[in-house]
């Protein structure tokens, strides 16, 4: 069995400290030193240039893996619940997110819309939104409805920041944010590329910088990540190329990543922190720009478990697996998911038709022993490479 | 024959006949087959093309009921579905996968039209899409937007009318082979409407003391019609009449509400409950109820397929805008602060002594959220609350003596409450 190359980079280890730092000390010092003020969401997709357009720095939060000792947040949920409510909970309620003037909930799941019912409730002095989008992919249907509401979030994030999101600054920031699509893009190509280069950690932590970070300062960073790994000598070794999905809203904690990449798989595309790509071209800045996030949304972003798909389901994850030729695929979802266990047999059964190897394991957000976990992956890339080797 | 009996009857006969409808369009293909679910059902809009509607919510009830779930669980949690969601699902996925005979023991048939409406549970949208790959039959959406500020809006009524005329209607024709008659759908809409008035009454007859019904027992008996497949009938309109006639004379006899074990002799405590029941050992959970003098005077369950009883009724002079509103509305498409004040509401307005939750660990959708619920309840109504957990419709996860221990020990502490308050 191969191990990862795990030498410290001075930019992963910014990130591992912003990852790690639940307390958000960036976002607090942002608003301390310059009075902007900040907006949280979760995931998965969230139109953070209304947000940036409005003035306000757009936080991107994912639970608090396995880095919080959950005291108050287990007393509001059942065992049968996924954790990461429990750990928004805990972080809301001991103070780490009160530099937040508000937070946002995405239509993915029943646990994340009544979430922001219960953020209502606990934090009544805060915004609290739940962004619906349509189901309905017809531009007259659905794109009309979607515009309307994305106005509407534009007035809300209005009233917090106190500027309007006129159409110049709302095309500016559309424009960043299609900047920083472009070198998500090439980190995420370069790692498929050459994933001894951009090992999964890495390139997991620097994503995940990228939700706290000013958009920006992010692309900075990307910037400087790619070009500095192009001169590390990190050589190839023996390990099989999967592709991992199911694990788009609770994270499974960096430690896993890491046993999953020491298992011998390198991870070639996945599914964390989708936000950054989740619309997959660039938005164009001329125009209404309300109208083209709309569109946006409804023609070019990802297909997923939380979005209506009753045909071409694991098409997009076999085109995934070919143009990363990959070997297989990991059904990695966090316990009691339901958008992701419930798409789980579809996209299986797809996979066994077209003869996609895989295999599935859940996991929660503080799993603590990866043992078990790791030796199925590492199981399943021994006999994948054996498979490709046949 | 009792008048209790009658509207028993009646409910039944309508079951069956649809049940044996069912067969037929299964076998000799006499009729074209809707599926769909309760919560935001567009029942009146799927008579109105003379289609059959099929909710496989209740058949996976009813194979609860009849002790059939568990295995059918198990046979979809061996084809791969997780042991993690929602049992519904499962009980369905393996009913079918044996043959789908429904749980009359008469065959279903396939469905001609997947109606996909997508009300107040994201399951519902996994649920048939699954179906849809197993039946490859065509599907229709009709997305309903979550009330999440606490009221509809206008951009979310225009969506809905929206996708009603210009996705679920035309699919309804196609399948129907039929014009859409929109004088026609009013009728139905008119005959919804006075089915609705009669329902609320006997839902707000538990107002009095001692109250004549159980409204979540009971309640899920007289929710039969207006819930399912007769919303929009004569029969259901009929139906209603009756049984508020039945609970009429047992108000003016202060008849308590009708048990398994016959009319409840003395009304001890007055309690709201939300969330669903279980099916699977449903009689054994009420006489945990019953037994210790327990009614339930109201109940959020009794909601899942709409609300009337806070003035909404169907309204045949707008159609369409009237089945948007009706979706809307359903009472897991409310948010937290909205299930809270209706409950906060319905435990002073029916002076209930405390309230119990029923949390079943199938569905996030109603589960999510309901410790919070349990707090803030007895936070702005000084009355105690009990959480008891169970499922729906799979038997592993029903305990009867956890259960009937922790009721024991929440009446008791009711009985302590009113006996200090007496002092
Ligand atoms: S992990 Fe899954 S079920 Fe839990 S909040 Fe996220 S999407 Fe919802
Ligand atoms: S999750 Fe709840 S509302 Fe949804 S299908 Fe299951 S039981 Fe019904």
């Amino acid at each position: 069995m191969s191990t990862v190359q795990t030498m410290s980079h001075p930019i992963i280890e910014r990130c591992e400290q912003l990852y790690e730092d639940l307390s958000l000390n960036y976002v607090r010092d942002q608003t301390n030193a310059t009075g902007r003020k900040a907006f949280g969401f979760m995931p998965v997709y969230f139109p953070r240039e209304i947000v940036y357009a409005s003035g306000l720095l757009p936080v991107g939060l994912m639970g608090a893996g396995d880095l919080l000792e959950i005291i108050k947040g287990d007393a509001y949920f059942q065992s049968y619940i996924c954790h990461i409510p429990r750990s928004t909970v805990e972080m809301g309620l001991s103070g780490h997110l009160d530099c937040l003037s508000g937070m946002a909930f995405p239509a993915i799941c029943d646990v994340i819309r009544n979430l922001s019912g219960m953020w209502k409730i606990m934090f009544p002095q805060k915004e609290s939104i739940y962004f619906d989008v349509p189901q309905n992919f017809d531009p007259q249907i659905g794109g009309h409805y979607l515009v309307e509401e994305l106005k509407q979030l534009a007035v809300r994030m209005s009233k917090i920041s106190g500027k309007p999101v006129t159409h110049e600054a709302l095309h500016a920031a559309i424009a960043l944010y299609n900047t920083h699509r472009e070198w998500v893009m090439k980190c995420y190509a370069q790692r498929s590329k050459k994933p001894w280069e951009v090992p999964t950690s890495e390139l997991y932590l620097l994503m995940r910088a990228g939700l706290i970070l000013d958009v920006q300062e992010h692309i900075e960073m990307m910037k400087a990540y790619l070009e500095s790994v192009a001169d590390l000598d990190r050589k190839p070794m023996d390990n099989a190329r999967v592709v991992l999905t199911g694990s788009f809203c609770e994270q499974p904690p960096i430690g896993l990543i890491r046993s999953l990449e020491r298992a011998g798989c390198y991870i070639v595309d996945d599914d964390w922190v989708l936000i950054h790509r989740w619309i997959k071209q660039a938005i164009p800045t001329q125009g209404d720009p309300f109208q083209n996030l709309a569109d946006a949304y409804l023609k070019h972003s990802m297909d997923a478990p939380f979005k209506y798909q009753p045909e071409r389901k694991g098409h997009q994850l076999k085109q995934c697996f070919i143009e990363n030729r990959a070997a297989g695929v990991l059904f990695c979802a966090p316990s009691f998911c339901d958008p992701a266990l419930l798409d789980r047999p579809m996209i299986q059964k797809f996979m066994e038709a077209e003869g996609i190897p895989y295999t599935s394991f859940k996991y929660a957000e503080n799993t603590g022993q990866y043992q078990v976990i790791k030796e199925q992956a590492g199981t399943f890339s021994d006999s994948l490479k054996l498979w490709g080797e046949a | 024959m009792t008048q209790k009996d009658q509207s028993m009857e009646i409910q039944k006969e309508m079951i069956a006949k649809h049940f044996t409808e069912l067969g037929k369009a299964a076998t000799e293909k006499h009729k074209k087959v809707v599926y769909t679910f309760v919560p935001g059902n567009l029942t009146e809009l799927i008579l109105s093309f003379d289609l059959l509607p099929v909710l496989p919510e209740i058949n996976a009830l009813q194979n609860g009921m009849r002790k059939r779930s568990g295995g059918y669980i198990t046979d979809a949690e061996k084809s791969g579905h997780s042991e993690d969601v929602c049992t519904y699902v499962k009980c369905d996925v393996g009913m079918m996968k044996g043959g789908n005979v429904g749980p009359t023991g008469e065959p279903l048939p396939k469905p001609d039209l997947l109606l996909l409406s997508y009300t107040g549970c994201f399951v519902f949208m996994k649920w048939f899409e699954i179906l849809q790959q197993e039946y490859n039959c065509p599907v229709v959406m009709l997305h309903i937007p979550y009330q999440s500020d606490g009221a509809p809006t206008a951009n979310m009524q225009a969506y809905i009318v929206n996708q009603l005329r210009e996705k679920v209607i035309p699919a309804l024709e196609t399948c129907s082979g039929k014009k859409f008659n929109p004088a026609r759908l009013s009728e139905l809409l008119a005959l919804s409407a006075r089915a609705e008035e009669d329902f609320v009454w006997v839902l707000e007859s538990a107002k009095h003391k001692p109250s004549p019904i159980d409204a979540y027992f009971g309640g899920v008996y007289y929710i039969g019609p207006i819930f399912t497949f007769f919303r929009g009938t004569e029969e259901a309109v009929e139906y209603y009449r009756v049984l508020r006639k039945e609970v009429e004379e047992r108000l003016a006899q202060q008849l308590g509400p009708v048990t398994p074990d016959g009319t409840m002799p003395k009304e001890k405590f007055r309690l709201v409950v939300e969330g669903p029941p279980n099916w699977t050992s449903f009689r054994e959970f009420w006489k945990m109820f019953y037994d210790e003098g327990a009614v339930v005077v109201a109940s959020s369950y009794t909601k899942v397929g709409g609300i009337y009883d806070q003035g909404f009724r169907h309204d045949p002079e707008k159609p369409l805008e009237t089945l948007a509103d009706y979706c809307l509305g359903c009472y897991t498409n409310l948010n937290l602060p909205s299930r809270v004040e209706l409950l906060e509401k319905y435990i002073k307005e029916y002076d209930a002594d405390g309230f119990v939750i029923n949390s079943v660990k199938s569905c996030n959708s109603f589960s999510a959220g309901q410790l919070l619920i349990l707090r803030e309840l007895e936070k702005r109504t000084g009355r105690a609350g009990g959480f008891i957990e169970s499922d729906l419709v799979d038997p592993r996860y029903f305990s009867a003596s956890n259960l009937k221990n922790r009721l024991e020990s929440y009446f008791q502490m009711l009985e302590q409450k009113r006996e200090k308050a007496a002092l």
